[in-house]
């Protein structure tokens, strides 16, 4: 056996008062596994994109160039990155212990992403009413479900913001507390790093 | 949006109405009167010796990463069971309808089962065996053996464990469920595109298939996140990377597979879904649909998933033959090495799966040669298997006998592997039997070392052996069935005959058709002497007093718990000081030394939170399929309410009190068993307090 050394005196079998893993590095760290198979979630979206994105697969209906708007796009992205900053300028509060200028943080990264929201929500009602819906062509359906899953997550992100408005208040800033607030942080950036894919690779590159 | 399906529809019922229930099928009506009376026999028992509360107390709201694994391992071989029996139909189905003369009973033309009813059998045997037998059992042996292995008292996420065994169960449930209430995909486990969209496929088979699978495969995700932090985060002091055990090593490797692997399935499916519920063109056959997109997605997570299941296996491997050679693995480094590349590797070979797609020379060379690079790590392993034997004092157990054949199987199903990488080889033999025997012989190598991890890891759980003498039994006339029914299936590929056939229509198949049916014959012996072996090894428990190391060869540091492990596995975290910790100890005579004082651990509150969410779960899964939009709404919405309502609970666990830990001990130490935990409701703390 390579390490195979006799004991000594000085050898030990047990160590009391281990004091184990830290609970707040396992969760980050589990939160960054979660992190990486969403990331490969929008990974396979964007192939599926990528492979139905061509004149063919829109079947006669509109190709990218026709639909996206990369000024409205701009806008968009000017309110996620805007809610990104206040979700962090609220983390900087939280350091300094201030619970009112982190739900002040929380509360403008809320209102932003809404705004980002209705943008979206408003661009896709727009061309399903002008008939150009998910279901017109493969095309269609790629570009629709790319969107929506990025603001499923935007929708989940929110509400995960509004339980921390109860919890604030409610327990102060615990271990628990502070975690998810980090670990919300990770996934906020997380989604406006997605938009900047979706910006550049769907909106930009496509008109 | 709704679509319209045919058939009728209501707001209260969906889809479902009293004609979807096949109550006239006789192979059916046996089913489940059989399922029903083992369910009321159950049920009864359970009543009867009253274990209500002990049943939700110790099982169903357990957070201990031992009883999970238990019952993931129950889940996954009543799953296998349901499987082996439709594979049992399959070939019965194809020695009975040989030829154009043969003849037809209960209202099918040729054999039992109608082709549509055929279809769906093939189907759910490939689909519960991998993804609700294979994958279940194999999770199961991660979950008992890693925290023991690395001597850690736990998963890094106890109550996230209890989430993903009980959304695994959902979904398993689902698949029994369409047995008795509709139908199942008759589009086979990988799901045929574009068979698997609504206008060919309009019934609900196509929709327990893919929901259950995208239930089981969130379950599976989140116990990848699990494991991959567990080994990273808690493993006892002084085990570093190079002194873990390989077992280890293989769940870290294959968890990162499965965390990498199942979002491109759970794509797959909801892009399926997204066609067959909102109208999308994804993956049909016009209206700009890629058929291939689905396919490629498919197998982009399929062929990491073939190594998810076989890497654990290798660990087993890994465990079994260095214990009963009593020397230490060859070549350990480069054993690590291996399962690394063989992961990595996984990734790269999908496109084997449909040569035949026409990619043409450059894209199936590319993926040709990748194939075959996968020889190379496997040969490492089976070498330095091979090498920890050479003048090993080899003891014959039962769970070497299964470690034995698992590597004859490995050989042969890696051997036709490489044959099959060969485009050349693989467009004549495509779709045919040949690929069936080839793969078979590869998740039976994975069937083989899970019985030999069963057998070697059961006396630390229970406390008592499993009968070697039915052991034996068992092994030799599944071993017989095995090579029985696989050598006729290679015979029969070279015989021309294709995969899936309801109508085997070539007699000249009648001779080898019989032969297999033949093994399956010894097949249904060999489960019939498992159960014995259970029955006679339960009944005879108390005959033999088990000591902590009950192989006595055994090299890794779970054996040095005692037997049967406590909840808290290690009274005292222990420190590892090298490599095969207790062959170490065992050496210089030092395993049975105990610590000298005790103190306080820190354990995790039982929830039935889990339990809950999984049943939620599973009952939207169903609301989906049937289209019953307010049940699934309902559900879904209390599924969100018990994540929220989760993140309130300030319970942080209980602190066991050295006293206890003492008496428990010693308990132990003189056999009498602890099973049950110590009232803790004076010792539960919060969040404020525990850190």
């Amino acid at each position: 056996m390579a390490h195979d050394t006799a004991p000594t005196a000085n050898t030990r079998l047990f160590r009391p008062g281990y004091e184990g893993h830290n609970q707040i590095s396992a969760r980050t760290l589990g939160f960054w596994l979660y992190m990486l198979s969403d990331a490969l979630l929008f990974t396979a979206l964007f192939a599926a994109y990528a492979v139905l994105d061509t004149p063919m697969n829109a079947a006669g209906g509109p190709i990218a160039s026709q639909i996206v708007n990369p000024v409205e796009g701009f806008w968009q992205t000017i309110a996620i990155l805007g809610s990104v900053t206040s979700y962090s300028l609220a983390t900087v509060a939280m350091k300094n212990g201030n619970r009112g200028g982190t739900a002040l943080g929380i509360v403008a990264a809320i209102a932003l992403a809404v705004v980002f929201l209705a943008f979206g929500v408003n661009d896709l009602t727009t061309l399903a009413a002008h008939g150009d819906g998910m279901d017109r062509s493969g095309y269609l359906s790629a570009y629709f479900v790319l969107i929506l899953t990025h603001a499923i997550h935007m929708g989940i992100g929110i509400l995960w913001m509004l339980v921390m408005l109860v919890q604030i208040p409610r327990y102060g800033f615990n271990e628990m507390v502070v975690a998810r607030m980090l670990n919300l942080r990770m996934f906020w950036q997380f989604q406006a790093t997605v938009w900047v894919c979706v910006y550049v690779y769907v909106y930009m590159i496509g008109a | 949006m709704q679509l319209q399906v045919p058939g009728p529809w209501s707001l209260l019922l969906g889809r479902l109405t009293l004609d979807q229930i096949p109550y006239t099928n006789p192979i059916l009506q046996v089913t489940f009167a059989v399922a029903a009376l083992i369910g009321l026999v159950i049920v009864g028992a359970v009543l009867y010796y009253k274990k209500v509360g002990y049943l939700w107390r110790e099982w169903l709201t357990t957070v201990d990463h031992k009883k999970i694994g238990v019952m993931y391992i129950i889940v996954g071989l009543v799953m296998l069971f349901r499987g082996f029996a439709d594979g049992l139909l399959i070939r019965t189905q194809q020695v009975l309808a040989n030829g154009p003369h043969a003849a037809g009973y209960i209202g099918a033309t040729h054999g039992f089962l109608p082709p549509f009813h055929f279809d769906q059998v093939y189907s759910a045997h490939g689909t519960i065996m991998i993804l609700f037998a294979a994958t279940p059992i194999l999770t199961g042996f991660q979950n008992i053996v890693v925290p023991l292995q690395i001597g850690a008292r736990d998963m890094a996420f106890p109550y996230m464990n209890a989430v993903s065994l009980w959304l695994t169960t959902a979904a398993a449930v689902l698949v029994m469920i369409s047995l008795f209430v509709g139908d199942f995909s008759q589009a086979g486990w990988v799901g045929l595109i574009p068979l698997t969209e609504l206008p060919y496929s309009p019934g609900v088979g196509v929709d327990y298939w893919m929901w259950a699978i995208q239930i089981s495969s969130v379950g599976t995700t989140l116990n990848a996140i699990n494991m991959i932090v567990t080994i990273v985060d808690m493993r006892a002091p002084g085990m570093t990377w190079f002194r873990m055990p390989v077992f280890s090593w293989t769940t870290l490797s294959t968890n990162i597979i499965g965390l990498t692997a199942f979002p491109v399935l759970g794509v797959a499916l909801a892009l399926l879904g997204a066609d067959r519920y909102l109208g999308t063109h994804f993956f049909t056959a016009g209206m700009g649909g890629n058929l291939m997109l689905y396919t490629n997605l498919f197998w982009i997570w399929g062929h990491p998933e073939v190594y998810f299941l076989i890497l654990p296996t290798f660990g087993v491997l890994s465990e079994v033959i260095p214990a009963f050679s009593q020397k230490p693995l060859f070549g350990y480094v480069t054993m690590v090495a291996a399962t690394f590349a063989i992961a990595g590797i996984s990734w790269l070979v999908w496109l084997h799966h449909f040569f035949t797609m026409g990619a043409g020379p450059d894209i199936n060379g590319f993926f040709s040669v990748a194939t075959m690079l996968v020889g190379i790590p496997t040969g490492v392993k089976v070498f330095n298997w091979m090498f920890t034997l050479y003048r090993g004092r080899i003891t014959y157990t039962v769970p070497m006998l299964w470690a034995m054949f698992g590597l004859f199987l490995l050989l042969v199903g890696g051997l036709t592997g490489m044959m099959l990488a060969i485009p050349a080889i693989n467009y004549t033999v495509h779709d045919s039997v040949f690929v069936i025997a080839h793969f078979h012989c590869m998740v039976l190598m994975v069937v083989c070392a899970g019985f030999a991890g069963v057998t070697y890891w059961f006396p630390k759980l229970f406390g008592f052996k499993l009968n070697e003498c039915w052991g034996k039994a068992f092994f030799w006339t599944f071993a017989v069935g095995t090579v029985t029914v696989f050598t006729a299936m290679f015979a029969l590929g070279f015989e021309g005959e294709t995969r899936r056939l309801d109508w085997t229509f070539n007699t000249a198949w009648k001779p080898m058709l019989v032969v297999e049916e033949v093994g399956m014959i010894i097949y249904v012996l060999s489960l019939a002497l498992f159960a014995v072996m259970l029955v006679v090894s339960i009944r005879d428990r108390n005959k033999q007093k088990l000591a902590a190391d009950p192989w006595e060869t055994s090299r890794t540091l779970e054996w040095l718990t005692p037997t049967p492990i406590p909840f808290y596995n290690y009274a005292v975290t222990p420190q590892v000081n090298t490599r095969d910790e207790l062959a170490w100890r065992r050496k210089y005579g030092m395993e049975h030394t105990k610590p000298d004082a005790y103190e306080d651990i820190h354990m995790p509150s039982n929830s039935g939170l889990p339990v809950i969410l999984g049943a939620l779960a599973g009952i939207w899964g169903f609301a989906m399929i049937w289209r019953i939009w307010w049940l699934a709404a309902i559900s879904l919405l209390g599924v969100v309410l018990i994540v929220i309502i989760r993140s309130f609970d300030k319970n942080a666990g209980y602190h066991l009190q050295p006293a206890e830990i003492e008496a428990m001990e010693r308990d132990l130490s003189i056999g009498a068993i602890t099973a049950e935990q110590p009232d803790r409701s004076h010792h539960i703390i919060t969040h404020a307090e525990a850190h």
